[in-house]
Parts: structure tokens; C-alpha cells; sequence
């Protein structure tokens, strides 16, 4: 009994895992066409990801009005403001994903959903996106929302 | 370098931008000589706040001072089998130590690499004294040697040993300095060649320069070496960080020396 109880754990923990698995993402002139998650993102959920320190930490480089509520904005990156009147959904889309194959290699902005071509990842992250399909629509639900 | 940022500045042309612009007059540099990464070689102390600068503008204020005197009281106290102690061989410090810190790492010829002050003391107390080495990073022994040693060049230039040996070293460390790492995929280029002068989060980012270390941290409430903080940087870009005093650390501290010729010796500084 207590050999079944252990190995049904074990299959519980494997399927969790790959419910997370990573989704293979194109980036074609610049923007990503398809929800990674088949559905639009939620905007409320993705200002968290925008603004938490362990999610997508944005603010650390971008400064945003809309967060002025909001302590210690970064200034590396562009200001947020009115970033959906110079975007499409897909190329925000695009962006979050993987900057660098937008701006090119020497961007500073992590890509957050690509694990390929990294290097001395620390064991703790290795393998992982550092933001879910999920979290990636909720931030890019959230950047929609930034108009002037 | 400027292309990026002149592309990012003029994309934001946002106020934070100016007032940076503004402070940045304000900072004492050192011109860098030709073909050199950087136009302008500024010390992180530029950046600090006021406040930070001041605890280390005072002797008497900065709390490393605690381990610079148990660095002198260890200088001249015998230790290990031989009996001796560093005094016994190199009398006095101002004298004998002095330009150690503008000069190191260095290339030694009997281990056919380069060492760190760190890794010079630990072979005198092995080699010498018949002593026990003390740990790399975080030994208060270690800290406190290394800035007294350090603190005898303050005030000095920053200069390189043009040998071919060091040339090979730097190159590696240069390497090191540009690969992007971790998670995050960044270089220590991207913070601090990129965008020094501007806001990262609630950090002001400097050229990482290492011209005053070991420092005495706010954040570590303590002292740390400079692999330490290398370390931490690779850490905080979700790396597997290089180990403390091994062969990429070292060259990557003597490309950075490279990268800070000419600033002065400010060991052992205050940052926040
Ligand atoms: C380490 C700093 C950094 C982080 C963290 C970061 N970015 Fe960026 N981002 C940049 C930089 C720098 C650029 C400018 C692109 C370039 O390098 O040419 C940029 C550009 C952008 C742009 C294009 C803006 C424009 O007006 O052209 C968007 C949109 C964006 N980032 C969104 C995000 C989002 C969303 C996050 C968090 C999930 C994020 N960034 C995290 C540094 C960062
Ligand atoms: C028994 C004598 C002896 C003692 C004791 C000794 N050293 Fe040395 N030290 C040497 C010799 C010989 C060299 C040069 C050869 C070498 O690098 O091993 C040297 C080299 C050095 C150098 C490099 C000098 C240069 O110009 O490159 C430093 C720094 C140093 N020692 C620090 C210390 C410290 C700190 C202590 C005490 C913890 C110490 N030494 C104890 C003999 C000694
Ligand atoms: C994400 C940006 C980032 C990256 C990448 C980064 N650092 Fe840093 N580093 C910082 C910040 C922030 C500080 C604290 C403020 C400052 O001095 O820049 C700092 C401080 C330092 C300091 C202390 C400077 C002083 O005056 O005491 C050194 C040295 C340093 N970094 C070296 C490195 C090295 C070496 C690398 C590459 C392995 C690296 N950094 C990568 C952000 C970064």
C-alpha cells in the first residue's frame, strides 16, 4: 500500500510538471500570432507580473505611469506609456517572448519564454521559461491596456 | 555601447533621463587610454548617495576600519609552524605593500598563473608560515589581511603588467566579462558598459568597478571581496556563478583591472 501511495505521488508530481510544459513559440517579423494559451490574457493578473519583484520585475527597467503608486521604477528600458499605441497585441506579444530576435542581440531585456541558448543557468532555473504561457498573455493583456 | 543607448534615451526623452543627465556632470572620471571599452573610467563611489559617500569620506565612520585594524593586528602576530608572522619577512607594510593593490593579480611563475592578493596571502601562510589558509570570501582574517594589504596603495593608480602572460589572462577574463549568463541572459557588459549612470530598479548602476574592495556593503550589513560580488552579480541574474578565486574569477578580476586603469585605490570603500 504504502509502494502504490509513493509511486501515485510521483506520477501526480510528473503531470504537474508537464502542464508546464514549454510550447514551442515562432517569431515571425516580429510578432507572435497565436495566444500561448488559446485564450486572451487577464490584465489585472498581468500587472502583478509587471510589477513582481520574482515574476516579470518589468518596472526594475521600465518606468510606467499607470504604477506611479508604485516605488523605485528602473529607466534602462523605455517608458511604458501609450506602449499599445505603438504595438500590436502580437508584437507585444513578440516582444515578451523573446526581445532579442525584435531589437536584436544586444538588448538588455530578458527573453521570457525561451529556455534555448542560455548559458550557466543557475540549477534552480534550468530548463524553465521565467514566465508561464500564462503570465505571458497576462502581461501582454496588461500592456493593451497602456493608451495615452 | 552609445548607439544603444542614444536609441533607448532617445525612444524615452523622459525626465528621469534628464535629471541623470544633470548629476552626471557631477562625476569625477579618469580619462581611459586609447582603444579602451569605456570613453570616460569613473569609480562606483560617483554613484553613491551622499550619504553612502560619507561613511566612507570618514575614516572614522567607515565600518570596514574594524577589519583594516584586525588586518594590521594580524600583520605583525606570529602564526603557524614557522613562527613568523608577515612582519617578520616584510617589516613594514607602507613600505613593502605598497602598489600590491593597484597592481594585482599577478602573474606568478612558479604556479604558471595569475594570483589574487588573497590568493598571494594564502600562499605566504601555507608556504611561508606553516599556517592554515583561511576561506575565501567571508573569513574575517582573510577580509581584514586583504584590506590592510589593499589600503597600503590608497589613494594610487590602477596599473597593468603588460606581460604576455597577463594579455592571455585578461583575454579570458574579458570573455567572461561579455558572455551573457543565467536565466536572464546578461553580460556584466549590459548593466555596467550599457547603461551605467541610469536606474535599475532602486539601484543606480555604476561600471562595476572594483577599485574599492573589499567594501563594506549596507546590504551585506558587512564586508565582502570582490569575488563575492561577482558572485552575487551572477546570482542575480539567475546564473550558476564561477567559484571564488578559481582560474575565471581571477581573470575576470584582472580584465576589470584593465577596465579601471588609472582610477585610484579606494579600499576599503563603502556601497550600498
Ligand atoms: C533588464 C531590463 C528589462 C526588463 C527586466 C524588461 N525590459 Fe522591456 N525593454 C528593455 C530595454 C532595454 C528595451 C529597449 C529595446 C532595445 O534594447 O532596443 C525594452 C523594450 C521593451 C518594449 C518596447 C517598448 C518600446 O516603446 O519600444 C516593451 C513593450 C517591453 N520592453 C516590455 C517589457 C515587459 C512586459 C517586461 C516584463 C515582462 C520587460 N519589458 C522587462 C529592458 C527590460
Ligand atoms: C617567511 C617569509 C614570509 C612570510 C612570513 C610571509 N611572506 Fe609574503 N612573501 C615572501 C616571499 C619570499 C615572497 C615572494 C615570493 C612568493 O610570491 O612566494 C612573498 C610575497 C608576498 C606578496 C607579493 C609581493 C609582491 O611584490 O608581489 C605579498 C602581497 C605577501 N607576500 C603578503 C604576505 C602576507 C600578508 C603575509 C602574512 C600573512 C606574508 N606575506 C608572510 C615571504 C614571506
Ligand atoms: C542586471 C544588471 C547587472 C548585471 C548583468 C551585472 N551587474 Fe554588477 N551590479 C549591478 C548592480 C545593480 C550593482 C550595484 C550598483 C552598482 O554599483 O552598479 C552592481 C555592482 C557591481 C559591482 C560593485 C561596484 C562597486 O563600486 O563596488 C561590481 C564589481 C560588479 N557589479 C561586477 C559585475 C560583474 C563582474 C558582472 C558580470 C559577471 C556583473 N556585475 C553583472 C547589476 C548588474
Amino acid at each position: 500500500m504504502r509502494f502504490a501511495a509513493l509511486v501515485l505521488s510521483g506520477v501526480f508530481m510528473a503531470s504537474v510538471a508537464s502542464a508546464e510544459e514549454i510550447k514551442k513559440v515562432e517569431i515571425v517579423d516580429g510578432a507572435v500570432q497565436a495566444s500561448l494559451t488559446g485564450k486572451p490574457g487577464d490584465a489585472v493578473a498581468g500587472a502583478k507580473v509587471f510589477k513582481g519583484r520574482r515574476a516579470g520585475n518589468c518596472l526594475a527597467c521600465h518606468g510606467n505611469k499607470d504604477m506611479s503608486g508604485e516605488q523605485f521604477h528602473g529607466e534602462t528600458g523605455p517608458i511604458m506609456d501609450g506602449v499599445a499605441d505603438r504595438y500590436s497585441t502580437e508584437q507585444l506579444r513578440a516582444i515578451v517572448v523573446n526581445s532579442k530576435k525584435v531589437f536584436g542581440d544586444h538588448t538588455l531585456m530578458p527573453a521570457f519564454y525561451e529556455v534555448d541558448r542560455l548559458s550557466r543557468v543557475a540549477k534552480k532555473f534550468e530548463g524553465k521559461t521565467v514566465l508561464s504561457a500564462q503570465q505571458v498573455e497576462d502581461v501582454v493583456a496588461y500592456l493593451l491596456t497602456l493608451k495615452e | 555601447m552609445m548607439k544603444i543607448f542614444g536609441k533607448v534615451a532617445a525612444i524615452v526623452a523622459g525626465s528621469a533621463l534628464v535629471a541623470t543627465a544633470a548629476f552626471a556632470e557631477d562625476r569625477k572620471s579618469y580619462p581611459a587610454p586609447k582603444d579602451h571599452p569605456l570613453s570616460e573610467i569613473i569609480s562606483g563611489y560617483e554613484f553613491r548617495t551622499p550619504e553612502t559617500r560619507a561613511l566612507q569620506d570618514d575614516d572614522f565612520e567607515n565600518p570596514a576600519y574594524i577589519l583594516l585594524d584586525l588586518g594590521a593586528e594580524l600583520w605583525s602576530t606570529a602564526d603557524g609552524a614557522a613562527g613568523k608572522s608577515c612582519a617578520s619577512c616584510h617589516g613594514d607594510a607602507a613600505e613593502s605593500m605598497k602598489g600590491i593593490g593597484a597592481s594585482f593579480p599577478k602573474w606568478s611563475k612558479e604556479r604558471n598563473k595569475a594570483i589574487t592578493v588573497e590568493q598571494q596571502i594564502n600562499i605566504c601562510r601555507e608556504e611561508q608560515m606553516q599556517a592554515d589558509t583561511w576561506k575565501w570570501t567571508k573569513d574575517p582574517n582573510m577580509l581584514g589581511m586583504t584590506i590592510f594589504v589593499k589600503n597600503q596603495s590608497r589613494g594610487m593608480p590602477i596599473v597593468l603588467d603588460n606581460s604576455p602572460e597577463m594579455e592571455t589572462v585578461r583575454k579570458l577574463g574579458e570573455e567572461v566579462y561579455y558572455t551573457r549568463y543565467g536565466q536572464l541572459d546578461m553580460s556584466c557588459a549590459n548593466c555596467h558598459e550599457d547603461y551605467y549612470g541610469n536606474y535599475i530598479r532602486a539601484d543606480m548602476l555604476s561600471q562595476g568597478q572594483i577599485n574599492g574592495f573589499p567594501t563594506y556593503r549596507l546590504k551585506w550589513n558587512g564586508v565582502g571581496s570582490t569575488h563575492r560580488r561577482f558572485k552575487g552579480c551572477m546570482k542575480n541574474i539567475r546564473a550558476n556563478p564561477f567559484k571564488p578565486q578559481g582560474e575565471e574569477f581571477t581573470a575576470l578580476e584582472a580584465y576589470m583591472m584593465y577596465r579601471a586603469v588609472g582610477l585610484p585605490i579606494e579600499t576599503p570603500s563603502v556601497r550600498n
